[in-house]
Order: C-alpha cells, then sequence, then structure tokens
C-alpha cells in the first residue's frame, strides 16, 4: 500500500538520503523546507506520515507538532520527530507534546525505515 | 562688708538679757521698798550710776563676744558645713571641695573630716569609674576602626543592612560594585544606590531579600550552627550577582542560646561576566554536539544509502558529494571550534593579575639572592599586566637561573618581558650557546629545585597553570641563548579597580553601627526627631540670582547626614553646562568659568542624578529658598520633582540667636567655632553648612525644637517676622 509521507527538514544533505528512502519504500514522498511551510503542506496534502526535523527555520519542528496535535482534523497524522538534539529533556518534550516516535541523529536508515512501517501498519513503533 | 545679722544679734543678745534682768530686778526690789528706803537706795546709788552702767557693759561684751563665738561654733560653723556638704553631694565627683572645718567645735569637725573622706572615696571611686568606661569606649572604637580597615580592604563586597534593608556597613569594592550595578545616570557615582542609611532595596527585591531572611531563621530554628543562604539575581540593570548572606544577631540573653536577629551581612559576587564566560562555552558545546550529531546523521544516511546494490550511479554520486560536503563542514566546525576555545581556554589554577615589571623586579631579587647570582632586567615592557601565579613563576625562575649558574657557571643572567599579540614572552637570557636541547628538555620537566629543596612541581607543570608554553633558544648571532615562557595577558585594569584609591587618601568611614538599633517605626517625618533623620546638605552656584531671568546653575554639592553624623564620602559634585555666559561677577565669587562648565553635561541631565541621590531625604541649605527656586524652575527639565521637607540653615540660625544681626554663612559659622574651608564651591558650601546644621541642632532642642515638624515651624515664624522687617 502506498501512503503519503512528508520530509520537513531545511537540510538537503539529509532530505536526498530520507527521500530517496521513502520512495525506496514505495511512498507518496514530498518536502517541506521550513516549518510554515511543513504546516502549510500538512493541511493541504494529509500525509499518512511526517517525518519531522526540530530544529527548522520559520517555525521550529516542536511548533509544527503542536499545531499538527490541536488540530483534530490532522488526528490521524503520525509525526516521527527526527532531532541532533539528543537530551533526554528534548526526547521527553516531543514525546509528551505527542509525537509518535523521537529519533536522534544520527540513526540507522535501516531503523528509522523499520519505525516508519509500524508507525504506516499501526504497529507499535 | 556685709553685716551677719544673727552673728551680731548672737553677740547683743547676752547684754541686752543682762538689761532686762537688771531691771526687772531692780523694779521687783523697788516695789517691795517704802518710799524712804527708795529714795535712800536712789540716793545711794544714783551717784554710782555711771558705775553700774560700766559694769554692765563690761559683762555684756564679755558674755557678748562668748555668745558669739558659740554661734560662730555651733550654729553658724555647722550649717555652713552643711551648705558645703550639700554642694558637695551636687557637685561633679571630680572638684574637690575643702569643708570649712575651722570655725567648727570638735563634734562638728569630725563629722566633717567623715564626710570629707567619703567624698574623696566617691571621687576616687569616679575616677575610677571614668577611666574604666574610657578603655572600655577606646577598646570598642578600635575594634571598630579594625573593623572597618578590615572591610575596607577585604577584595569582596560587603554590605550589612539592619532588618529594616537599612545600609549600616559597606566596604569600598561593595561601593564600586553598587556604582557600577547603577542604572540610574551615573553622574551620582553609585552613591544614590549605596550609603550609609540607604535602603538596600533599591538594588534587591525586597521579597527575595525576605525569602533569604526566612530561609536562614528557619536554619536558625533547627539549630543550624552557622546559617546562611544563597541566591543569584539579576539586577535592575541587568548585572546577575551571586549574594551570601549570613544573620547578625544580637548577643545571646540567657536561657536562649542564640541572640534575636537584628540584621544581615551581604557579601556579593558580580558573576555576570563569568556567566557570559560559561554561557559562551556550553554555546560552543551545544553547537558542536548538535552540530555534529546532524552531520553524523546525514553521513550516516547518506553512507546507508551508498550500500544499497542497485543504487544507479546519478544517485551515487549524490550520496557521495553529501559524505563529501558534511565531512568538510565537520572539518570547518572543528576548526572554528578550536580556535574559540584556544583562547578562552580557562585554566583552572587561580592566577593573580599583576603587573609584568613587578613580576620581573621580585623575580631578578630573588636571582640575586642566590649564591654568585647576577642579574638584570633587559627590555621590560612597563606597563604590561599579566595573569600569573607570580610565586610558582619566580621559583621556576630562580630555579633555572640557579642551575645555569651552578652547571655552566653562567656568571649574569637577564630577564626581558615583552607583548606578542595576547600574550607576553618572559625571557629568562644568558650569554653563551653551551646548553643543550636535551639538557633544556630535561630542566623543563624536573623539579623545580629551591636552595637544597625540591619542590613537587616541574617547570612544565607551571606553564601548565598558565595555559601557557616554554621552550628553550639559541641566538647565535647574539651569543646568547634563552627559556622563554608565554605567558597569558590580564585583561586591561578595570575602571573598577583604578578607582579603588579614588577616596583613598583618608579611610572613609563606612560603616555606623547605630543604624541597628533604629527599626522603630516609620512615624510622620516631622514627629521624628532631628538628629534621626538624613539629610541631603546642597548648594549650587549659579550666573546669577534670578532664574527668571535667564539665570542658571554651573554647580551642584551636596552632602549627606545620616544618624547624625556628616558622611562627608558619601557625597555628590558636578560641574554643570549652563549653556550661557558666565558673568564676570559670578565667576569672580565661585570662579567657575566658561571653560570648565564646556563639555560638562547639561541640567537636564544632571537633575536626575541628584534626585536620585536626595531621594528619601530631607533637604537642607542655606538660604535654601534660593538653591530651591532655581531647582524648581528646572525640575520639569529633568522630569523629576523636588517636593521632600526643607530646612534652611539661615532661618534655624535666626531661631536659635534672633539678636544677631547677620546669618550670612560666615558669620554663623564664625559663631559658632566652624572652619571655612573651600567655600564657594557648591560641595564646600554644603560641606559647611552641614556642620553649621549639626551645630544648631542642640541649640534648637535647648529652646525645645526638637522634632523635624518643630523646626519646619518655627523657622517659618522666623520667616515671617524676618519679612515684616
Amino acid at each position: 500500500m502506498t501512503y503519503k509521507v512528508l520530509i520537513a527538514d531545511d537540510e538537503p544533505n539529509i532530505v536526498v538520503s530520507l527521500e530517496f528512502l521513502m520512495k525506496r519504500e514505495g511512498h507518496d514522498v514530498s518536502v517541506a523546507r521550513d516549518g510554515q511551510q511543513a504546516l502549510a503542506d500538512i493541511a493541504r496534502l494529509r500525509p499518512d506520515l511526517v517525518l519531522l526535523d526540530v530544529m527548522m527555520p520559520v517555525r521550529s519542528g516542536i511548533e509544527v507538532l503542536q499545531a499538527v496535535r490541536a488540530d483534530e482534523a490532522l488526528a490521524g497524522t503520525k509525526i516521527l520527530m527526527l532531532s541532533a538534539k539528543g537530551r533526554e529533556t528534548d526526547i521527553a518534550k516531543g514525546m509528551a507534546l505527542g509525537a509518535d516516535a523521537y529519533m536522534t541523529k544520527p540513526f540507522s536508515t535501516r531503523e528509522l525505515a523499520a519505525r516508519v512501517r509500524a508507525l504506516l501498519t499501526g504497529g507499535a513503533a | 562688708m556685709r553685716i551677719d545679722r544673727p552673728a551680731l544679734a548672737a553677740a547683743l543678745a547676752p547684754g541686752a538679757l543682762l538689761a532686762l534682768v537688771g531691771v526687772a530686778l531692780a523694779g521687783l526690789v523697788a516695789a517691795t521698798l517704802e518710799p524712804a528706803e527708795r529714795a535712800a537706795v536712789s540716793a545711794l546709788l544714783a551717784p554710782r550710776a555711771a558705775l553700774l552702767l560700766l559694769g554692765w557693759l563690761v559683762l555684756a561684751i564679755a558674755l557678748g563676744v562668748q555668745a558669739r563665738r558659740a554661734y560662730a561654733i555651733w550654729i553658724a560653723g555647722p550649717a555652713r558645713l552643711a551648705e558645703a556638704a550639700q554642694a558637695l553631694l551636687a557637685a561633679d565627683a571630680k572638684l574637690a571641695i575643702e569643708l570649712p572645718v575651722a570655725s567648727c567645735g570638735a563634734g562638728a569637725r569630725a563629722l566633717a573630716e567623715v564626710a570629707q573622706r567619703l567624698a574623696r572615696q566617691r571621687e576616687a571611686l569616679s575616677r575610677d569609674v571614668d577611666a574604666r568606661v574610657r578603655e572600655a569606649a577606646r577598646g570598642i572604637e578600635q575594634e571598630r576602626s579594625r573593623l572597618g580597615a578590615l572591610m575596607a580592604e577585604l577584595t569582596q563586597s560587603v554590605v550589612v543592612c539592619n532588618l529594616d534593608g537599612r545600609i549600616l556597613l559597606y566596604n569600598n569594592r561593595a561601593r564600586l560594585q553598587f556604582r557600577a550595578l547603577s542604572d540610574a545616570p551615573a553622574l551620582a557615582d553609585g552613591a544614590e544606590l549605596i550609603g550609609l542609611g540607604r535602603s538596600v532595596y533599591a538594588v534587591f527585591d525586597r521579597r527575595l531579600i525576605a525569602h533569604a531572611l526566612e530561609s536562614i531563621q528557619q536554619r536558625m530554628r533547627n539549630g543550624a550552627a552557622h546559617p546562611s543562604a544563597q541566591f543569584v539575581t539579576s539586577t535592575r540593570s541587568g548585572q546577575l550577582l551571586r549574594v551570601q548572606m549570613a544573620p547578625v544577631c544580637e548577643p545571646p540573653v540567657a536561657p536562649q542560646p542564640t541572640g534575636a536577629l537584628s540584621g544581615f551581612v551581604l557579601m556579593l559576587h558580580n558573576i555576570t561576566l563569568e556567566f557570559e564566560q560559561d554561557s559562551a562555552q556550553d554555546r560552543l558545546l551545544l553547537a558542536l554536539t548538535e552540530g555534529t550529531r546532524a552531520s553524523l546523521g546525514n553521513l550516516q544516511a547518506a553512507v546507508d544509502m551508498l550500500e544499497l546494490p542497485d543504487l544507479q550511479a546519478p544517485m551515487r554520486e549524490r550520496f557521495l558529494s553529501v559524505v563529501r560536503d558534511e565531512v568538510g563542514s565537520m572539518t570547518t566546525r572543528v576548526r572554528s571550534l578550536a580556535a574559540a576555545t584556544s583562547e578562552g581556554l580557562k585554566t583552572r589554577w587561580p592566577l593573580e593579575e599583576m603587573l609584568g615589571a613587578d613580576l620581573v623586579r621580585a623575580a631578578l631579587r630573588a636571582i640575586e639572592a642566590l649564591p654568585n647570582g647576577r642579574a638584570a632586567a633587559s627590555e621590560v615592557d612597563e606597563g604590561l599586566w599579566l595573569r600569573v601565579d607570580s610565586f610558582a613563576l619566580i621559583q621556576a625562575l630562580v630555579s633555572l637561573a640557579a642551575r645555569l649558574i651552578d652547571e655552566f657557571a653562567v656568571k649574569r643572567v637577564q630577564l626581558r618581558l615583552r607583548r606578542d599579540g595576547t600574550r607576553a614572552h618572559l625571557d629568562l637570557i644568558w650569554p653563551g650557546t653551551a646548553l643543550s636541547t636535551e639538557t633544556a628538555m630535561s630542566w623543563e620537566s624536573g623539579p623545580i629545585t629551591v636552595g637544597q629543596e625540591a619542590t613537587p612541581l616541574t617547570v612544565r607543570d607551571v606553564v601548565e597553570r598558565h595555559g601557557g608554553e616554554f621552550w628553550f633558544q639559541r641566538e647565535r648571532t647574539r651569543h646568547e641563548a634563552y627559556f622563554r615562557f608565554l605567558l597569558p595577558l590580564a585583561a586591561p585594569q578595570q575602571p573598577l579597580d583604578a578607582a579603588a584609591t579614588r577616596h583613598g587618601d583618608s579611610r572613609p568611614e563606612y560603616y555606623d553601627f547605630d543604624l541597628f538599633r533604629t527599626g522603630a517605626p516609620a512615624r510622620e517625618l516631622d514627629d521624628r526627631h532631628l538628629l534621626g533623620l538624613t539629610y541631603t546638605v546642597f548648594d549650587t552656584e549659579t550666573t546669577g540670582l534670578d532664574p527668571s531671568q535667564g539665570d542658571e546653575i554651573v554647580q551642584i554639592g551636596a552632602v549627606r547626614i545620616v544618624n547624625g553624623k556628616l558622611l562627608r564620602q558619601e557625597s555628590f559634585e558636578q560641574l554643570v553646562d549652563p549653556g550661557r555666559s558666565i558673568p564676570d561677577a559670578a565667576i569672580r565669587i565661585h570662579g567657575i568659568t566658561p571653560a570648565m562648565v564646556a563639555g560638562r553635561p547639561r541640567l537636564e541631565q544632571v537633575l536626575p542624578a541628584f534626585h536620585a541621590f536626595a531621594a528619601d531625604t530631607v533637604l537642607v541649605g542655606h538660604n535654601a529658598a534660593f538653591d530651591l527656586r532655581f531647582l524648581q524652575m528646572k525640575q520639569a527639565l529633568g522630569g523629576v520633582r523636588f517636593d521632600q521637607p526643607l530646612l534652611d540653615t539661615l532661618l534655624l540660625s535666626a531661631v536659635v540667636h534672633p539678636h544677631q544681626t547677620s546669618h550670612e554663612l560666615e558669620a554663623i559659622a564664625g559663631r559658632l567655632g566652624i572652619s571655612l574651608l573651600g567655600r564657594h564651591t557648591a560641595l564646600g558650601d554644603a560641606i559647611v553648612t552641614a556642620e553649621v546644621f549639626l551645630r544648631l541642632v542642640p541649640l534648637l532642642a535647648e529652646q525645645g525644637i526638637r522634632t523635624l515638624g518643630e523646626a519646619r515651624a518655627a523657622a517659618e515664624k522666623t520667616w515671617y517676622a524676618r519679612l515684616n522687617y
């Protein structure tokens, strides 16, 4: 089954890999370069899953997360946070605000793909 | 000559009595005689009347003299004695009053002797008590000034407050720190924040202090031996202060083991700079970890993709370029981090700031003290400040010099100190190039030896302590060699330290422990005793007499009086640019020329500073109405209002000495015995006015004028009285 996946990250060097990976997994992939665009794309495209970078220009990943979780129309959207912020507190904050999963950079793409799969098919992340 | 009536009466009494008895007897005898017998007796006595009279007179005089003497001894003498004894009782014990015993009887004389002895005993006792009191007072005064001196020299900021938060002691360092904290106009020099009797709440949030006090009291109740509290606060000017608070307690009264809390000590440490340095380090560290994580994430993902067997060539090239790109950015990041930290790298060893030339001089002396030690300064940058562990560094230099002298027969060494960018070169130079690099290296890592004693330190340790470097170098052309220490420079000396000696000539009185006792609830100002109030005594110099005709202030000077003490060091003195010419007549009075006020702040800048300095005090001035009129006409410019109570020494002097014709400042000062120094500078006049005011207060009290309200009322009455003239 094909899912819609939105990659929200401002760093082209990670976007290129994520995009390639997700397409390889057979998903319908789109890319947002900042938080503002991510929110607009989420509302417009209604992705099943968002790979959301925490540190983005204009609006941060945390703000995007909060906005999505505050919008009931977007309730089914899975959000996987990706971040270079690796402190316990950062992870706790992301999870508390409603992220479905939180992965700190660097991560293995295999693990990422597995998590995405699990989230999309409704299994445990 | 005064007639002693009682004595005269006593002398005449016997004669009168004798006469009375004689006449009465004669009458009685005559009554019993027949007329013929009476005639016969009278015929017998009449021719001898003179004789009888003479007999009476002789007897009367003899008895009179005796009676007078008896009166003197038994009545007048004891009465005088009693008066004298009474005077003795009332008099100052030290006055030696001799009792008049000469004309007293033996009994009274013995009594007087005893009284005199008692008096002498009392006198001795009183002298003894006085001496002890003086000694104790001297002891207390010594302790106080020792404490004051100690506080003044402390490099930590110390402020002592009573429970109302009023400052009763502060040291110079605290004064400078408060000045740095002041966000008020810089002109007040921080004196509007720190000063005896001023409230510490101008700097600290009242609730913060209350909270800290509460936690100290809690700890005291729990029986803590050294209860203290610590907090960090940012001040209104954005500085970060670490504050340690310790309680000040009354001496304990049995059965309580500790006395009641009567105040607190604050030790202040400005950590703004440290905090900024630490934050910068943290930011660097965070940037490094987060940046590295991101890059590693990108690398990992790209490498994962590259490992895929079915990757097409264009995508493969794409991921390879990601790898190259990220490796490049990580390299750049590490390089810039290394550059940033090498400058800011803090050595943990506490280093002191020292004038490099002083270090060189001390090292030369130490080397000269070695056997055969001869040393001289070569080239020394006199202005260089170093951050060094001077003791360890001099030991290292001396031990190296000693080895050169002992092992290589070096006759004479030289020290050279030069700046090299952000660091300093300290070179130990000697002629000849015999020393090998290997030997030099072994000296560097060998223990420092001073005399016969090896210390646990090596030259390398000392160098590392300074975050510095050390090497050995030869200059063949000059036929000499040197050891070079690369040492950190100190930041240019902050104005804080340079200003530390501003009041250094005489040790200022920065404490007033009497303020511990002024915890009484604040009463209406008018009901408060004149001596218990805080005053700002001020004076202005102007371009002329009439502000409404365009005259302006050219100088404001003021001092504070707290608790009846003139605080000369808490003063305000500022020249003001009047924005107009200064007439010659005015220059002749105050000597302030246009050149002196050029570039000085305008009144609208000075007024807020002076207002802050005078906040919460009673204004005092001589002919203050004049100065106040200037201030009040201009106060709107500075956006402030001078609405404090005002006392005028001119009017108060008229209250105290209504019959004097002159109440000019000179005249009053002359009457009250105050020397006139520095007159006709605003500060000089303010100080004279303050001294005059302090002398007037007890004179006012003699007239029953004790409170501010009474003084104001009396001054007002005099003012109207003077108007009538």
